[in-house]
This record gives structure tokens, C-alpha cells and sequence, in this order.
């Protein structure tokens, strides 16, 4: 008796052993396309198409299993969140999805999956193996966030205190009293504040919290997208898209030209209670100075130099920094450790000047502070330089995400591809 | 300048005048005579400075953020529908089956010639070919709105 267990139990057992030691051993190397997927990388990098998913893909994030989830602006065959299977050649196949709701934030910490849609977030819970047990019935932890199109998405992070940071952008360009509107002066004291403009806070594991529940965690931020919290310096970091249209709005104050090149898309380290001055504010990152807008009585050359918070670090106008990851894997040489990739969308209003971006970028960073030059990472998601010029591109980087061996992901919003970059020089 | 302008002009206007004479039995069609040179010119510059920037040179629109102008139901479509996305704006309207997150601010800032020109323009660029939006037009839409 004991012998037909033991030998029927044992070639289970080994069955069992091995499959277990094969989905543990990660595949010796993941292989990179033969054309890097399209992109242009630095030497020893390489990067491989992980998954076409034919929607809008916007954020991403990766379980320590590395099933990848996928969160769609606009819901497809019924989901609005895709579920992403690893396979050992790197590649991953899309093994469904879920949650009916379009919208742009995901994250997942600490086994559950937050995702957002433009006025409310959820969150699911992950098993060991990265799944989401609960597809269809997730928590609302977060609801009624004001949705008026404009600057609509609701990106999130968590920290390491059972807070989240939820962005809800200006739904304005910069307060006018009719927006967008050439020569509309600012509201005063802008009204968007009380609702939008900033990042809020509340608790990760509260049910249905309203903006009475959360906390103004950080004001005058137009619209942030990418954000993402920095272990070293224990601090939320977020990137604005700066304001529009200098010219159209104020042709004698500002040339086409100067609308193009200003202001500066701005990185913010934040701390509780910190105002970043927009819409009474930009930045220009040429003289590194905060200047009055012209809403607000600007004209170009008047500086503001109190009140307001000055950025972490300053990039081109109107490049649309979607996402923002602070790498902290060690598959990438060291130089990259705790620094920061952002991804820039690109722009659209740069028009009739060549317009910009379509890239991810790396910016050093030292002790938790910006430090040194950032570099183009990752370029030609535009499939051509006349297509970036143009605004015209193939492909749009949107959301970052790192795998646990330390790859990095990169969605686009155009095709929804899944890039997965990894450095394979020894 | 202006000569060679206007000598484009008329050439690019023969071309359909020209495509139009072979079957000689079609019934004349209105549309290309009514647009005249001028009002391109006219209604470019006012693309240029006010349009350009959300809906780009090539009319294509940005995805997600601004509609194109190529081929529309608007832009093609009934002419004081169209006057009155100047003259009001429009804000979270589908558009041919797609959404968009942007405003478009009104533009009654615009005379009524600028905005006759500015829509016979876009109705003949970008791959349009429609009759031209006249003064009168712009003028009633606007007087309705002020009823
Ligand atoms: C600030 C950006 C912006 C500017 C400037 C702007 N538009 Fe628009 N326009 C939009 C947006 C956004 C919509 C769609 C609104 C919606 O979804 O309801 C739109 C819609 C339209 C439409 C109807 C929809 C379509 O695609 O056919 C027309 C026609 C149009 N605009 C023409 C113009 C013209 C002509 C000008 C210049 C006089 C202009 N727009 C300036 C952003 C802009």
C-alpha cells in the first residue's frame, strides 16, 4: 500500500517540482527583436515587442509574478483593464481582461491592483500568483472626482503609509474666464483649485472616500499624469504638462516661437501643502525663473519669486510627460539605479513649429535629487523624425512599468503596443 | 505676390471646372465657382492664427484631444450648424462616432467675413469640397443667436 503511494505520489511530486522550478526560473534571457522593436536604444539595451493589445493602452503595472496589467482609455469588447500572461520568450499573451471602465491609472502594491477610471478608483485584490480574484466585484475606495473632459484622467501611487495620491487635472487651460478664449483674463482666485488642479490624498483601503474624506495634498498642478514615489527620498514626484497656447491667446505679448518653446513641462518633488502657482504661474526654463502669466497680468518678462514651489527639474514645452517611474531594479547598469525614466507623449501645441517629444527619457538622479542632464532613452516610438515633427506618430509612449527582473515596460496609446526594453550586455 | 496668387488660384479653380466638361450631359454643379480666391486667402490667414494650433496644418486634428476637419459631417454638412460651432463653441459633442477631450472656445470674437472665410476655407482644404459659407449666412446664424 505505502509502496503504490509513494509510487504513484512521486512522479506527481517531481511533475509538480519541476513545473514550480520552471515557472520560478526566469527564462536564461529574454530576446529582443531583430529591429529592437522599432526603437532607437543605448548601446547593450534591447527591447521587444511584448504584446499588441489594438486599444488605447494607457498605464501599466507589473505584479512581483509578472502578470502585467493594462488599463485602457476606452473600454474594448467590454474591458477596460487587460490581463497580460509572461511566456519564456519575454512576450507575453493577453489572457483577458476585465473592469468596464475606461480611464488611465494602475498601480499595484502590496497585493491589490488600483485602477482608475476619469471620476472613480478601485481596487482589487492580487492572489500569490498575481491574479485578481475579484474582477467584477472590486472596492470603489474613491468616487465622484470631477470629470469635464479637459485633463480628465485620474492617475495613481501609493506610499509606503496606506495613503494614495490621486492626480485631478484643471479642467481649463489657465483659468480664463473663458477658457481658451484669445485675450480672456484669469478668474480670480481660480475657482478650478477647490476641486482640480492638484494632487489628493486618502486612504488605500477605505471604501467610497469623496473629496471630503481626502486631503488638497499639493495645489496649482495643471495637470499631471505621470507621478510616482520616490523610495530614496520617501517623497511623491510628479511631472505637469504645462499650459497652452502663449500665442494664440495673447499674440502681442508672446511670438509663435516663444508659444512653442514656453513654458517648461515641469518635474515637482512635493511635500503636503506645497502650491506650484499654476495658473497664475509657468515656468521658463531658459532663465529658470517663475513668470507671471499673462491671464494674470504677465507679459513675458514679469518674474514671480515668492509663494510658489520651484521645480525639481525642467524639460521642452509641450511634450506631454505621461508617465514617471523611478527605476529601482538591477538588471540596468548602475547609473540608472533609483533615477528617473518619464515618458513624453508627445505634443500638439507646438503648431506651426516642429512638434516634439514621442520618447522616453532618463534623468539622473543622486540621493533623491535630480542631478546631471537628462538623456533621450528611448526614441523613435514616431516610427520617423518627420513623423514626430509632424505630430503625426506611428506610436505614443504613455505609461512605464518595471517587471520584476528589472525590464522596463512602456505602453503606447496610439496602437497599444507593449514595449518591454531590457539590457542584455553582460 | 498677390499676381501669383491669384494665378495659382485660378488654375486650381479651372481643374474641376475643367474634370466637369468631359461628360457634357452632368448638370453644372455650383459648388467650385461660388468659392472665390480671396476668400482662401482670406480664410488661410484665419486658420492660421486661430485654428492651426488644436487642429493642425494638415486639418488632421490630434487624437483624443481636437477633431480633424477632412471630411466631416460638420464641415461637410449644413452650413448654420457649422457657422454656429464658431459662433458658440462645442464641448462634449461626439463626433462621428469619436470623443474629444478638449473645448473648442467660441470664436464670435471673429467678424463675419473672417468666419465666412475661415469655414470656405476649411470647406475646400484638407481633402473638402463644398460651397463656399457667404457673409449673409454668418450674419442671420448670428442675429438668431441673438434672439
Ligand atoms: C483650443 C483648441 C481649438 C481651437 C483653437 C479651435 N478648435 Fe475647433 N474644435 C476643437 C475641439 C476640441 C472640437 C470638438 C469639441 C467637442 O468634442 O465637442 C472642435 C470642433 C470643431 C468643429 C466641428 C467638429 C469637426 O471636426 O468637424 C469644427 C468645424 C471646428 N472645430 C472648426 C474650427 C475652426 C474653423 C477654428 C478656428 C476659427 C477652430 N475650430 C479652433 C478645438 C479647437
Amino acid at each position: 500500500m505505502k509502496n503504490t503511494l509513494t509510487r504513484l505520489l512521486l512522479p506527481t511530486a517531481a511533475v509538480a517540482g519541476s513545473l514550480a522550478l520552471y515557472a520560478l526560473t526566469p527564462p536564461a534571457r529574454v530576446v529582443p527583436d531583430a529591429d529592437n522593436a522599432g526603437l532607437k536604444l543605448p548601446a547593450g539595451f534591447g527591447a521587444l515587442v511584448a504584446a499588441e493589445t489594438g486599444a488605447r493602452a494607457r498605464h501599466l503595472t507589473v505584479t512581483p509574478q509578472g502578470v502585467v496589467y493594462v488599463k485602457l482609455s476606452r473600454v474594448k469588447d467590454g474591458k477596460g483593464i487587460l490581463t497580460l500572461h509572461p511566456t519564456s520568450t519575454g512576450k507575453a499573451t493577453i489572457a483577458g481582461g476585465f473592469g468596464g471602465y475606461g480611464g488611465t491609472g494602475m498601480y499595484n502594491k502590496d497585493g491589490y491592483l488600483y485602477a482608475s477610471s476619469d471620476e472613480d478608483v478601485y481596487r482589487y485584490k492580487l492572489d500569490n500568483k498575481g491574479e485578481v480574484t475579484n474582477p467584477t466585484q472590486p472596492e470603489k475606495i474613491i468616487t465622484g472626482l470631477i470629470n469635464r473632459k479637459q485633463h480628465e484622467s485620474k492617475s495613481v501611487v501609493l506610499d509606503n503609509s496606506g495613503n494614495i495620491y490621486v492626480n485631478v487635472g484643471a479642467y481649463s487651460n489657465s483659468c480664463q474666464e473663458r477658457d481658451r478664449r484669445p485675450g480672456s483674463m484669469g478668474m480670480p482666485n481660480c475657482p478650478v483649485l477647490d476641486s482640480a488642479g492638484g494632487i489628493w490624498q486618502f486612504k488605500a483601503n477605505k471604501l467610497n472616500q469623496k473629496y471630503g474624506d481626502g486631503l488638497r495634498y499639493a495645489t496649482g498642478l495643471r495637470n499631471v499624469v505621470g507621478l510616482d514615489w520616490n523610495q530614496q527620498d520617501n517623497k511623491l514626484f510628479v511631472m505637469q504638462h504645462g499650459r497652452d497656447q502663449l500665442h494664440t491667446l495673447f499674440p502681442d505679448k508672446y511670438t509663435e516661437k516663444e508659444s512653442a518653446q514656453f513654458p517648461a513641462e515641469c518635474m515637482y518633488a512635493l511635500d503636503k501643502g506645497d502650491n506650484a502657482g499654476w495658473p497664475y504661474i509657468y515656468y521658463n526654463q531658459e532663465v529658470n525663473k517663475k513668470m507671471m502669466a499673462p491671464e494674470y497680468g504677465g507679459d513675458g518678462k514679469k518674474t514671480v519669486d515668492d509663494k510658489y514651489i520651484d521645480p525639481a527639474a525642467a524639460y521642452p514645452a509641450h511634450m506631454a510627460p505621461n508617465g514617471l517611474l523611478f527605476y529601482t531594479g538591477s538588471m540596468f547598469p548602475e547609473k540608472y539605479k533609483n533615477g528617473a525614466f518619464i515618458a513624453f507623449h508627445g505634443s500638439w501645441n507646438r503648431a506651426p513649429e516642429p512638434q516634439k517629444g514621442y520618447f522616453v527619457v532618463f534623468q539622473p538622479f543622486k540621493n533623491g535629487k535630480p542631478s546631471g542632464n537628462w538623456e533621450v532613452f528611448a526614441d523613435n516610438f514616431a516610427g520617423s523624425p518627420e513623423k514626430a515633427a509632424s505630430g503625426r506618430a506611428d506610436h505614443r509612449p504613455c505609461g512605464l512599468a518595471q517587471g520584476p527582473d528589472g525590464s522596463l515596460y512602456v505602453s503606447d496609446d496610439v496602437k497599444g503596443t507593449i514595449y518591454r526594453i531590457v539590457y542584455n550586455k553582460k | 505676390m498677390k499676381h501669383t496668387l491669384l494665378i495659382a488660384s485660378l488654375v486650381l479653380l479651372s481643374l474641376p471646372t475643367l474634370a466637369q466638361k468631359k461628360p457634357a450631359t452632368t448638370a453644372k454643379k455650383p459648388v467650385a465657382s461660388a468659392v472665390s480666391a480671396t476668400a482662401l486667402t482670406s480664410g488661410k490667414k484665419v486658420y492660421t492664427q486661430n485654428c492651426l494650433t488644436c487642429h493642425m496644418a494638415d486639418g488632421g486634428g490630434v487624437q483624443n484631444m481636437n477633431p480633424p476637419l477632412s471630411k466631416t459631417s460638420y464641415v461637410l454638412g449644413d452650413k448654420t450648424r457649422l457657422i454656429n460651432v464658431l459662433l458658440n463653441g462645442m464641448e462634449d459633442q461626439e463626433i462621428d462616432g469619436e470623443s474629444y477631450q478638449n473645448v473648442m472656445p467660441a470664436h464670435d470674437f471673429l467678424t463675419d467675413q473672417q468666419i465666412a472665410d475661415v469655414l470656405t476655407y476649411v470647406r475646400n482644404s484638407f481633402g473638402n469640397k463644398a460651397s463656399a459659407v457667404q457673409v449673409g449666412e454668418v450674419k442671420t446664424a448670428r442675429a438668431a443667436k441673438k434672439k
